[in-house]
């Protein structure tokens, strides 16, 4: 059953996004409607996929690397459609369902590891561990709508603007679509680390207090919330926000990986 | 049928004479009702347009008589010199005035590539020739198909998606910047022609605030009078610079108006917010220096004219898509006029065969006093009931006939065999 749904949910993304490439391409809204239907499938196959990958190990699917990816991946293609729909702007598509192939890809190509009980559970904690990766998906997002604003930015300078360049999303919204995520992804971070400080309460006797991603997450929050206020700013505005929310990312990305795998005692896969 | 098309455009006729044969929208009824009323055509549609006038119809003549007439009929309306107008005139027969008409639909005619304001004058030529009952089946489904074709090659083509004037070209990247210009304000220095195809093109869009500027304040109020918007003080360049997200300069001076301290100055008032600088002035108005100072975006006339050229060079590579697409609808009115005249054929056929079986009766029954009038009325019946088996099988055979070139040789060859010239549909 599980790879009825890996199959169902790779064939739909693929194909959604070979709608949304086509978009660009052609300009034709039916590549982009199509492309949007095809994402609701895939989502609603991907979370089909997390349930039965979750029950066949008889635990949370971001128990390991290969669930969070894939959790990650979910949550990143719901932010997305959200955005698409409030923004109605589908060109996005095309450079953001890429990174949730790979996601998906990616935790189902790596070797599966040993199921460990899990050590924490409960509500609190699964509302914990969601809401923190529905963060780092909204600052994935964010961080992809800023490298759009950059390239576009460059080819209106230099003036050289093929068929791609006059079908991307106006700069100023692609910077209004960036603010939108990393609202989301400060507000989901902020109430995901405040329940994480009360699953760790609940849990009584561990001691989680010296663990680094502490640091880095507080560092994360305060950078974006930085941009967030200095995309505003006379100086700011524009290029120079989005070159921060890149930056800002690069953070991320390093408290994803290298904190999480070699200084985290508790935070493993998220 | 024939279908007889006559006009002149701008490659085949130069101003002065497209100014004289072009219609306004009373003169194209009245020479329409006259076309009909004096027998020239029985349906007729007159399209003008600035770079064309084309007169559409159908009569049953040979079709170089219709365009002899027709040519001789746009002189004589026109009062101008058949001598001057004939060189200029071109004429199209059939499927090939079926296919000028699709072409000059789908834009490939244009003047400029693929422009969408051609299919919007196709529509208001056919909706005011039908109105004015001067079109007829044949030209009613030919300008429905040419309507059909239009909107097709613009959906299924890139033919008219991309900007190919200045104006519309530093409209479309502004729309890159900002989105749509709605909430936008916009300030137009001068007053001139370039000025004026700006404004349209931001009226178009629906800015919400135009500021006008101009050395010559009266000159500025007229143009406001006529376009709208607000003047401003010649010279008030703090002012004048920290509100607009769209500056279009067409000014003729010298020096630079709009320098790089103006700017800085004002984009440090205007809290960095994007500019949109459009310099469409010979020798330029804005320093080029402006186009470093961060979140100001400057398009001279020079880059506005490269992009209006890779616009130009894309549409044309879509040019046999659009061809193909025309050829297909051609084949489609061929096909639908080949079956239209078959059922006249047919239709003319079984007249012909019934008129010659009421002859043949009352010439052999005539002596024949010992049928009584029931007789000769079931033998009338037995005879038109023996003429439609004879017309049902190669009827049939027609109708279903799938090759379209073989329908109108079977078409063409009834109308040799069994019908005289006086007789065809």
């Amino acid at each position: 059953m599980t790879q009825m749904f890996v199959l169902l949910t790779f064939l739909a993304y693929f194909l959604s996004l070979g709608f949304y490439i086509a978009l660009l391409y052609t300009g034709k809204e039916i590549n982009g409607r199509l492309a949007t239907v095809l994402m609701f499938l895939g989502l609603a196959c991907h979370y089909l996929t997390l349930l039965a990958r979750a029950k066949a190990s008889h635990t949370v699917p971001y128990h390991d690397l290969q669930g969070s990816m894939s959790l990650f991946g979910w949550l990143l293609a719901v932010t997305y459609l959200c955005l698409e729909i409030y923004h109605r702007q589908r060109t996005v598509g095309a450079f953001v369902v890429p990174i949730i192939l790979a996601f998906f890809f990616a935790a189902y190509l790596l070797p599966n590891h040993a199921s460990q009980p899990s050590q924490a559970h409960g509500v609190v904690f699964a509302l914990h561990v969601t809401l923190s990766i529905l963060a780092y998906a909204g600052f994935a997002l964010s961080c992809v709508l800023s490298l759009m604003f950059l390239a576009e930015e460059r080819f209106l300078r230099i003036r050289k603007l093929g068929d791609v360049v006059w079908r991307l999303p106006p700069l100023e919204l692609l910077e209004r679509m960036s603010h939108t995520s990393v609202l989301v992804g400060l507000v989901t971070i902020a109430v995901g680390t405040v329940l994480g400080f009360v699953a760790v309460d609940r849990q009584g006797g561990q001691h989680w207090f010296f663990d680094p991603k502490y640091i880095v997450t507080i560092v994360v929050v305060v950078l974006y919330a930085v941009y967030f206020q200095l995309a505003r700013t006379a100086v700011w505005r524009g290029a120079r926000a989005s070159l921060l929310c890149v930056f800002n990312f690069v953070l991320v990305v390093l408290s994803f990986t290298v904190v999480n795998l070699y200084f985290s005692q508790h935070h493993k896969y998220f | 049928m024939e279908i007889v098309l006559v006009g002149l455009n701008f490659r085949t006729a130069p101003l002065e004479v497209r100014e004289k044969v072009s219609f306004s929208g009373d003169q194209a009824q009245r020479a329409a009702e006259e076309l009909k009323t004096r027998g020239i055509l029985e349906e007729t549609l007159v399209l003008s347009t600035c770079n064309r006038s084309e007169v559409y119809g159908v009569h049953p003549l040979a079709n170089r008589e219709s365009a002899a007439a027709l040519s001789s009929f746009l002189s004589t309306f026109h009062e101008v010199l058949p001598d001057q107008l004939n060189p200029s005139l071109y004429h199209h027969y059939d499927h090939d005035a079926v296919r000028h008409l699709f072409r000059v639909s789908a834009g490939l005619e244009s003047m400029l590539l693929g422009e969408a304001e051609i299919l919007g004058q196709v529509r208001d030529a056919y909706l005011r020739a039908h109105e004015n009952h001067v079109t007829g089946p044949v030209l009613n489904r030919l300008f429905q198909a040419a309507l059909e074709i239009g909107k097709r090659v613009r959906a299924e083509t890139e033919l008219g998606t991309r900007p190919m004037g200045v104006a519309s070209a530093g409209m479309k990247l502004a729309e890159r910047i900002f989105g749509k210009l709605q909430e936008r304000s916009a300030l137009v220095l001068g007053a001139g022609t370039i000025s004026e195809q700006v404004v349209s093109q931001l009226r178009d869009r629906r800015i919400k605030h135009l500021y006008l500027m101009n050395r010559s304040r009266e000159k500025a109020e007229e143009f406001a009078k006529q376009y709208g918007g607000e003047v401003l003080n010649w010279g008030e360049w703090d002012t004048s610079l920290k509100f607009p997200d769209v500056i279009v300069s067409a000014v003729g001076v010298q020096d630079y108006l709009v320098t790089k301290p103006m700017v800085e100055k004002a984009m440090a008032s205007r809290g960095n917010r994007a500019l949109f600088l459009m310099d469409l002035a010979m020798p330029r108005n804005v320093d080029p220096a402006v186009a470093g100072i961060y979140n100001v975006y400057l398009y001279t006339m020079d880059d506005l004219n490269e992009i209006v050229k890779q616009n130009r060079d894309a549409r044309q590579t879509e040019v046999p898509k659009a061809e193909s697409l025309v050829e297909d609808h051609v084949a489609k009115f061929i096909s639908w006029q080949a079956s239209v005249e078959l059922t006249g054929v047919l239709d003319t056929l079984r007249g012909n065969l019934k008129q010659r079986r009421t002859h043949f009766l009352t010439e052999k029954l005539a002596g024949m006093n010992h049928f009584s009038a029931e007789d000769r009325e079931r033998i009338g019946e037995m005879m038109d009931e023996l003429i439609e088996q004879l017309l049902l099988h190669p009827a049939e055979r027609l109708r279903t006939e799938k090759e379209l070139r073989r329908k109108i040789q079977n078409v063409e060859a009834i109308r040799d065999l069994y019908l005289s010239h006086r007789e065809k549909p």
